[in-house]
């Protein structure tokens, strides 16, 4: 048996500052947490706060009341409505295409560039994309003379107009089913095959597979993705403001307008109207955070 | 007419054939292994009889009824994997009823199924578990018993211990067989390991690069047999170059050391090279039986075991490996000694071909 | 399984129109400045625009400061959490997933709320503390990626090895962590870098309402005042963007390649 040598050098840093070496570490993360408090909590609490106090600094809830007013009642529930139908969208074909990829038996090369695009895709959100619907299905848009031209259908003689919720959500489908596409491959992946051929040898169809054993091993990562997409949506602006300007009553854009000139008269309720969206955003991507959890303890 | 027939069945990927003709019949009942090393083809002749790979040629029958080109759903076969058996979302009781569920019986049908099945593997606590929460070797068990619940006419298994401990493999191993017999369930057994296909089955079927080199039962593949890769991938052996003197009276020169083989080499010629085949149990220590064949050499190395004594022994060229047990009043041989061994005529083989 | 490949295709095509049919449209419209022809007169129009080249100008400026705030911020975290601190690594999992739940526009309103003129950290006080502000902010939106590719990148170098081998050769943790530490997780870090690039090229929101010259600001203003200039623009942020995942598909693969050979 080869005997360890000692190594006759000097103590490691970590011994020689051991008394320290916490205070080393201690150093190092300390910018973070002071930018984290200073960019992130102290802002957020700030606001919240702010929401059940009145204008002279007395803690009310007169704010929070006034949050179920009509006009805000309904921006919320505007926002909510887009994002449940954007979401939901975007994860029933984001599926439907992860899929076709995934196990879908196509030729190799397309999943990768799938995979490519919907990353370039699930960034290209904001104005630049309000412009490319603008362009495509807006009044003189590509599709839209083109639809006249070849079928002399004209979509907006049927009441569609891009600027108003359907057209919004169209819209928003286009970073919302690539980010699903990139979230459910994974966990695609994560089907074993096993699984399919076992169920067919004990003489079950693909659709008793499918109810019985894939979708309940998915579920998790397909509902959680959904609240992501969801939250995704809610929190969103660039693109609706570029889309429609002020006009459509979406609960951020309701923010923005308050932020710039306090339409509502009223800072506190602008605080209020913030408590609001962290509320719904925080519920949303709590629920995804915890179903992602259970289904990494299913793919085990 | 057997119960499970594999008439000349091919496969071919493409500019690959990965299953080169096989051929064989099956006795209701019967426990028959495929054994070979990787890529040999075992795993897809296997996956031809369950339905999820089509012959490109040749027919594949189960109680006389052609069933090459029906899908696995509907061939009433079941089988075991080697990884991933169990569906993660659903409780062992649940595994086990699948199929039950699935052929829609009646609920109260499918409760006593599972419940006779988890005492056939002697788990009936385990029912409300997940599979998550069971080790690797009841998972297997499950999988075993969601295989048999069905009924099925043929039970296929694909390497199901490979991924499991030694020991729990040993004993696994026994289980399969008892729950096998005790059914009377028609078998095949794909593995890698030669101690699991001797010790389990009935027969054995040897396989290499898509061909079957030798079917016989455990003792007739291991004593007699007929190819080099056979002889060599079944047990452990000497492999010799010998040279054929007389092919009639079975006359070899090992070394320019003259041996008889009782076994008619009589399709040999004589001054052919062929490899010879000696196993480690037959030789002994200076055994000079009457009509016994001898080799002289020079001990190379003594491995001392324990229990058993290990030694190597050359002759000029070749080297014979040989096992002793141990002996306290004996010493073990040493190395550098001269030393004589001996074995029987029928223990020295001639293979097909020459040694490499 | 024939069926499942058709279905298979039909979603594929499907799909393929819908992200395909936009990015021509756009480029189709943007060629319609000059009447009655195709031309490329928008771009030239939008490339001469002395307030494009302005606000790309300071856009890239500040995605550039963004990613050397976000790299000094975030490496030493995530290095000190896995080597000494890891009790402290949920916590900080936990931070830098806030600007994921928190909108952007909200944490931007409490900015102003709390660094105004008035306040005790006056940082909209003048343009420079403003612009210093901004580029907080856009340090913020990019700490999940920038946090998730460092940590990953580390996680795969085995950090502690490292450390302690450079230690027994005396080096002292800052040579350490440049000399050491960084190199090794360079492609991680570019890869976070590409993403921040193309997150803050883009951002409309805090800029805007920082009323700072960035290029998501003048995007707007061309798309209320202009006609095909937008279209123009659209595809420009769409090649930007592309080049951007494309280039951390480049260095990801690099490390990824280096990676394979220990298993899949």
């Amino acid at each position: 048996m080869v005997q360890g040598t000692q190594v006759e050098t000097r103590p490691t840093l970590a011994a020689r500052l051991m008394p320290a070496q916490f205070s080393w570490a201690w150093l190092g993360v300390m910018p973070f947490f002071i930018f984290a408090l200073m960019f992130l909590i102290l802002p957020t609490a700030y606001l919240v706060i702010g929401g059940f106090q009145d204008a002279d600094g007395n803690f009310t809830l007169s704010n929070i009341r006034d949050l179920f007013e009509p006009s805000i009642l309904s921006a919320y529930w505007i926002s909510i409505e887009i994002s449940v139908a954007s979401a939901v969208g975007g994860a029933v074909i984001g599926f439907f295409l992860a899929y076709a990829a995934v196990l879908g038996g196509l030729p190799s090369w397309i999943r990768p560039t799938l995979m490519t695009f919907s990353g370039v895709a699930s960034n290209f959100a904001g104005i630049p994309l309000a412009f490319a619907f603008l362009a495509t299905l807006g009044r003189t848009g590509l599709v839209t003379v083109l639809l006249i031209k070849f079928l002399d259908f004209n979509i907006y003689s049927t009441g569609f107009n891009l600027l108003s919720f359907w057209g919004l959500t169209l819209t928003y489908l286009y970073f919302q089913i690539p980010l699903m596409v990139l979230i459910l491959a994974p966990a695609l992946d994560g089907l074993k095959k096993e699984w399919r051929e076992a169920s067919s040898i004990l003489g079950a169809t693909g659709w008793q597979y499918w109810r019985h054993v894939a979708l309940p091993v998915l579920w998790p990562s397909i509902a959680g993705t959904t609240l992501l997409l969801f939250a995704n949506s809610f929190g969103a602006i660039a693109t609706a403001y570029g889309l429609t300007g002020s006009s459509l009553n979406i609960i951020t854009i309701l923010l923005y307008a308050q932020i710039q000139g306090d339409v509502l008269h009223n800072h506190n309720l602008g605080y209020a109207l913030a408590i609001g969206m962290i509320l719904i955003t925080a519920l949303s991507n709590g629920g995804y955070i915890w179903l992602s959890a259970r289904s990494e303890r299913m793919r085990r | 007419m057997a119960f499970l027939e594999i008439e000349k069945a091919r496969k071919v990927y493409g500019a690959n054939t990965v299953v080169q003709t096989f051929e064989l019949s099956v006795q209701r009942g019967e426990f028959v292994s495929f054994l070979g090393p990787s890529g040999c083809g075992k795993t897809t002749t296997l996956r031809m009889v369950a339905g999820f790979e089509i012959p490109t040629s040749g027919t594949i029958r189960i109680n006389d009824r052609d069933v090459t080109h029906l899908r696995p759903n509907q061939r009433k076969v079941g089988m075991m994997f080697q990884a991933y058996a169990l569906f993660p979302n659903m409780t062992v009781a649940e595994n086990v009823g699948f199929g039950l569920k699935v052929a829609k019986a009646p609920a109260a049908e499918i409760k006593s199924r599972v419940e006779e099945m988890l005492n056939l593997i002697k788990l009936p606590q385990m029912a409300g578990r997940y599979p998550y929460q069971l080790s690797g070797g009841q998972q297997q068990r499950v999988a075993l018993a969601r295989a048999l619940a069905n009924k099925p006419q043929v039970l296929l298994l694909d390497e199901p211990l490979s991924a499991l401990d030694a020991k729990i493999r040993i004993s696994l191993r026994e289980e399969i067989r008892a729950v096998q017999r005790e059914l009377g369930i028609t078998t095949i057994y794909v593995t890698h390991d030669q101690e699991e296909a001797l010790s389990m089955s009935d027969r054995v079927v040897v396989m290499s690069e898509g061909r079957m080199e030798q079917v016989g039962t455990p003792f007739e593949i291991y004593n007699f047999p007929r190819t080099r890769f056979v002889a060599s991938f079944v047990g452990t052996l000497n492999i010799l170059k010998g040279r054929v003197l007389d092919p009639k009276s079975g006359r070899i020169s090992l070394d320019d050391q003259e041996v008889v083989t009782s076994r008619g080499i009589s399709d040999a010629q004589a001054g052919e090279i062929r490899s010879v085949a000696l196993r480690p149990e037959a030789v002994a220590i200076g055994r000079n039986g009457a009509g016994g064949n001898q080799l002289q050499g020079t001990i190379e190395e003594v491995a001392f075991l324990g229990a058993v004594v290990r030694i190597r022994m050359r002759l000029r060229e070749s080297a014979i490996h040989f096992d002793t047990f141990n002996n306290p009043s004996v010493p073990p041989p040493e190395r550098g000694q001269s030393v004589t061994v001996g074995f029987s005529r029928e223990d020295i083989l001639v293979l097909e071909g020459a040694p490499s | 399984m024939k069926e499942s490949r058709l279905g298979a295709w039909l979603a594929l095509i499907i799909g393929t129109l819908y992200f395909v049919v936009p990015l021509i449209g756009t480029f189709e419209f943007s060629l319609r400045m000059r009447r009655g022809t195709y031309s490329f007169d928008a771009y030239r129009v939008v490339f001469s625009d002395p307030r494009f080249q302005a606000s790309f100008g300071y856009s890239t400026v500040l995605a550039i400061a963004t990613i050397i705030v976000g790299v000094l911020l975030v490496v030493p975290t995530a290095y000190w959490v896995q080597l000494r601190l890891p009790r402290l690594r949920p916590v900080v999992e936990f931070l830098t997933l806030l600007p994921l739940v928190i909108p952007a526009i909200v944490l931007v309103f409490g900015y102003i709320r709390i660094y105004g003129s008035s306040s005790l950290i006056p940082f909209t006080a003048n343009e420079r503390s403003t612009d210093l502000l901004l580029t907080f902010s856009y340090v913020t939106l990019a700490l999940p990626y920038m946090y998730r590719a460092v940590d990953t990148g580390l996680r795969a170098i085995d950090v502690r090895t490292l450390t302690e081998a450079a230690e027994t050769l005396g080096a002292g943790w800052p040579r350490i962590l440049f000399t050491v530490i960084l190199p090794n997780v360079r492609m991680a870090v570019l890869s976070g870098a590409f993403l921040t690039f193309a997150i803050v090229i883009g951002e409309f929101t805090m800029a805007s309402l920082l009323s700072r010259p960035a290029f998501g600001p003048y995007l707007q203003l061309m798309g209320a005042n202009r006609a095909y200039e937008p279209s123009a623009l659209a595809i420009i942020a769409f090649v930007v963007t592309w080049a951007c995942m494309g280039l951390i598909q480049v260095f990801g693969r690099g490390k990824a390649a280096a990676r394979r050979p220990a298993g899949r």
